[in-house]
């Protein structure tokens, strides 16, 4: 490549949604000369950030935006609880602490949090909630990154990446045109896998097929690919995601929070033959969702139906496309193309058994009926490349890469392996981003 | 788009919204569609006219376009508040101004104007309409006060007449069956979100007024174009006490309390005139809905062309051409509250309408609260 398409930065950043940006706005405040490039085109940056709400953070005291407290110990047991320990807890320890000094940094870069008293917000002491959400958030980041200098650039991917222990040479592409950047340090925030179908179909295989990608169509997977090319150490496990039911209908990239179904208690989840999956009740705090994801990824076609009454209808709250409506079960069966009557007699069953159980469960009886189809909707995986507590990349062999950083989901699996804990993504990315923005300036001074 | 369109796109996206409610904390519109899978009719009215178009959830929406699901919360409402207007604008016919033909509500205004000049011209002598007046009932020299009261009188009485049977027929569509007693709690919260305009903040931080960067711009010119519009009112009520009760006929001294609210006040509205007005030119379009904009330019002209001529009678109340501008400024008023009932200005009753409902509602249902992930 000539040199008219080389050009030197002291930190480059490639992914522009929390981690990315977090990082590219400390990296700044310490000194260093940035540039960011984010492979989503303006209209659609920021990742999967773009669909987040709220994150976990310790605090020990009421804020405007967080009530009563949450203290780090508390926030240690839960992350020991969804993972059953299996955590680096050096890291797991430092992005607790550091969970406590986000939000008012978040702030400081003009992030807004919505106050108690706005709006409806359920109580949550554990968790803040970004006012407007994730892509309010994004939005605030890009404009304060802007504001301090750091040279951005969308639509722009990372499509190589070489280093050593005196700098990093990377290529950066744009709408096919490549370029050069010599850069002090790197750091990687360019998200998980969980957007490139032929991975999904290594990694999950048939299941793969009809996967509903939650997020952002850009999360390819590539930045990783570049890492562990050259010699990062990898850790989680690939075929291990969060997977939730989402509406088959909806969009197959980006559908976000709105076509998740949360009505499964309500109603009873039924594959192609019209047998029930499992007991829908038997879990009915506010993660079972991420228990069906599976169940359904392992159904003929990866396809289930949710049935309701109307009563269930009442409590399912609203879903963003209306259900398919029917005044009677043999009508319901013809729309979703189900065996009428293996549905009645699996309805029959469940209403002959939900009189009996303990605490009793209302009989699917009041019609109109309606039905949701559901599809496996991947979040993440939980896979990513090793770092140290300074976002620093370990390399095989007991190394480490002391100029190439990674942060947010990049690195997530260091910390969570199995199960989520609702708001850790984005607290996640925002405290690793902001290390390894710090630690990248640091490195290239 | 036809009217059934304008609907089910309402309804499709409010069904989002309330599957999504991220944007809860923007304003009233979301926390009234809390849990709600399903709008009724009545209530795309009712919500259409809470949204006060600040354009926060349109920053905000992960699904605005090219998402496909293509979510223009702040356009989709625009259209159908502006389809409230016509469907309760009374007398019904007043419907068509909020169509297409918005542009004949500006021509009703301006043939006016213009009738009212040509019948002075023709009917004062030149000598009396060109000629230098002063002290007391110096203005009735040229426009008989008799005239001048009715013409500006009766229209000014059809433009309430209709604005309130409008009003009362939206909120007879939207009112929720609650004891009186409800709605006396509610008035309090309500009155402070119309006056304040609470709904325009953003919380505190602002609203993404011209684009994505957050400003109160357009509150505070709202506010300002008010504050004059309701010292035009005080300027107008002293006058005619004075008239009426005091028996001094105008024109008053500058220093009086007509002409000194009178000034202000025009003086402060066309500034927020020229404040909104420049964020309608400045503003990001995409969120923004033709017919509105269309509603909102031909209204903010006519009320600064009416202020601009009240400054300039006083400007030249001493001088051979106060004829002329006293003419043009009470065509102008006259033509104003004609068209008012099928203006832009239904916006402000039915905003009020809503508001009130939503603080109703804020009591007596409050809303299913829900969460993220
Ligand atoms: C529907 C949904 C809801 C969620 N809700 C929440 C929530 O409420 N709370 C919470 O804490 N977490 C939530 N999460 C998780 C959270 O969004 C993520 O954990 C967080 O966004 C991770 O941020 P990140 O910066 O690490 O990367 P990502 O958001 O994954 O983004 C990676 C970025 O890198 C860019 N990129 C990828 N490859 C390249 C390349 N080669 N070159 C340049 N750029 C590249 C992408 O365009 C993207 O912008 C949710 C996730 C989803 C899908």
């Amino acid at each position: 490549m000539s040199d008219e398409t080389t050009s030197r930065v002291d930190v480059l950043v490639a992914g522009g949604a929390a981690a990315g940006l977090c990082a590219a706005i400390a990296a700044r405040r310490a000194g260093a000369s940035v540039r960011l490039v984010e492979a989503a085109p303006a209209a659609l940056r920021g990742g999967n950030t773009r669909h987040a709400r709220n994150f976990r953070i310790a605090h020990d005291g009421p804020a405007r935006y967080v009530p009563d407290g949450y203290r780090p110990e508390e926030f240690w047991a839960d992350l020991v609880r969804v993972t059953g320990g299996d955590t680096d807890e050096p890291l797991a320890r430092t992005l607790i602490r550091a969970s406590a000094t986000i939000a008012p940094w978040l702030i400081a870069n003009g992030v807004l949090l919505q106050a108690l008293d706005q709006g409806v917000l359920p109580y949550s002491r554990r968790t803040a909630f970004l006012f407007g959400g994730g892509k309010a958030m994004v939005n605030a980041l890009y404009a304060t990154a802007r504001q301090l200098g750091v040279a951005i650039a969308c639509g722009t991917e990372l499509t190589a990446l070489r280093f050593g222990d005196d700098g990093c040479e990377a290529e950066v592409a744009q709408a096919g045109t490549g370029a050069r950047v010599i850069a002090k340090a790197v750091v990687v925030a360019t998200g998980g896998y969980q957007a490139d179908p032929a991975r999904l179909r290594i990694d999950f295989g048939a299941a793969a097929e009809r996967m509903v990608v939650r997020g952002s169509p850009y999360c390819t997977g590539r930045g990783l690919d570049l890492l562990l090319d050259a010699g990062a150490v990898p850790v989680g496990d690939p075929a291990s995601a969060h997977i939730v039911a989402v509406d088959a209908r909806g969009p197959r990239f980006d559908g976000g929070i709105v076509t998740r179904i949360t009505g499964i208690p309500h109603g009873i989840v039924v594959d192609r033959t019209a047998k029930r999956l499992a007991d829908e009740r038997a879990d009915t705090r506010r993660t079972h969702y991420a228990q069906w994801g599976a169940r359904i990824a392992a159904c003929p076609d990866q396809l289930a139906y949710l049935i309701v009454d109307q009563d269930g209808l009442r409590r399912a709250g609203p879903t963003a496309l209306p259900p398919v409506a029917a005044p009677t079960l043999a009508e319901l069966a013809r729309r979703l193309e189900l065996d009428p009557a293996a549905l009645d007699a699996t309805v029959r069953a469940f209403n002959a058994e939900a009189a009996g159980r303990e605490p009793a469960v209302r009989p699917l009886t009041a019609l109109p009926l309606a039905a949701w189809p559901l599809l496996p909707g991947l979040t993440f995986t939980h896979f990513g490349v090793a770092v140290d507590a300074r976002m620093r990349v370990l390399l095989r062999g007991d190394r480490v890469a002391p100029r190439v950083f990674a942060a947010g989901t990049a690195m997530a699996a260091n910390v969570l392996r199995h199960g989520y804990l609702a708001g850790l993504g984005v607290t996640l990315a925002a405290v690793t981003g902001r290390i390894a923005g710090e630690e990248a300036a640091r490195a290239a001074a | 788009m036809p009217p059934r369109e304008v609907v089910e796109e309402a309804e499709r996206v409010l069904r989002l919204c309330s599957a999504c409610m991220y944007c809860d904390g923007v304003c009233a519109v979301f926390p009234a569609i809390a849990g709600k899978a399903t709008v009724p009719l009545a209530d795309v009215a009712h919500i259409a006219n809470l949204c006060h178009g600040c354009r926060g959830c349109w920053y905000a929406c992960q699904y605005a376009p090219p998402h496909p699901f293509a979510v223009n919360v702040p356009q989709t409402l625009a259209a159908a508040r502006r389809l409230s207007y016509a469907d309760f604008s009374r007398p019904r016919w007043l419907a068509a101004g909020f169509g297409r033909r918005a542009w004949a509500v500006a021509a009703v205004a301006g043939g006016v104007t213009l009738l009212a000049l040509l019948l002075v011209l023709l009917t004062v002598p030149s000598g009396i309409l060109f000629g230098v007046h002063r002290g007391d009932g110096a203005f009735y020299r040229v426009v008989p006060w008799g005239a001048m009261t009715t013409a500006a009188g009766l229209s000014f009485l059809w433009a309430v007449g209709s604005i309130a049977a409008s009003t009362l027929a939206f909120w007879r569509s939207i009112a929720p069956a609650v004891p009186g007693k409800i709605v006396r709690r509610a008035l309090g919260p309500a009155l402070v979100d119309i006056v304040t305009l609470n709904n325009l903040g953003g919380g505190g931080h602002g609203c993404n007024d011209a684009g994505e960067r957050l400003s109160q711009e357009r509150r505070i010119a709202h506010h300002a174009m008010v504050a004059g519009f309701a010292l035009t009112v005080l300027s107008t009520l002293s006058a005619a006490l004075w008239h009426h009760v005091a028996g001094v006929r105008a024109p008053y001294g500058f220093w009086s309390l007509p002409v000194l609210s009178g000034t202000a006040g025009g003086v402060l509205m066309l500034a927020g005139i020229a404040g909104l007005l420049a964020l309608e030119v400045r503003a990001d379009p995409a969120p923004a809905e033709p017919g509105e904009t269309r509603l909102n330019r031909v209204f903010l002209t006519l009320l600064g062309l009416v202020a601009a001529s009240g400054l300039a009678v006083l400007a030249l109340r001493e001088t051979m051409l106060m004829g002329l501008a006293l003419t043009l400024h009470l065509g102008l008023v006259t033509g104003f509250f004609l068209v008012l009932p099928a203006s832009k200005m239904l916006h402000a009753p039915f905003r009020a309408a809503a508001l009130l409902r939503a603080a109703i509602d804020r009591i007596a249902s409050p809303p299913r609260r829900s969460g993220g992930e």
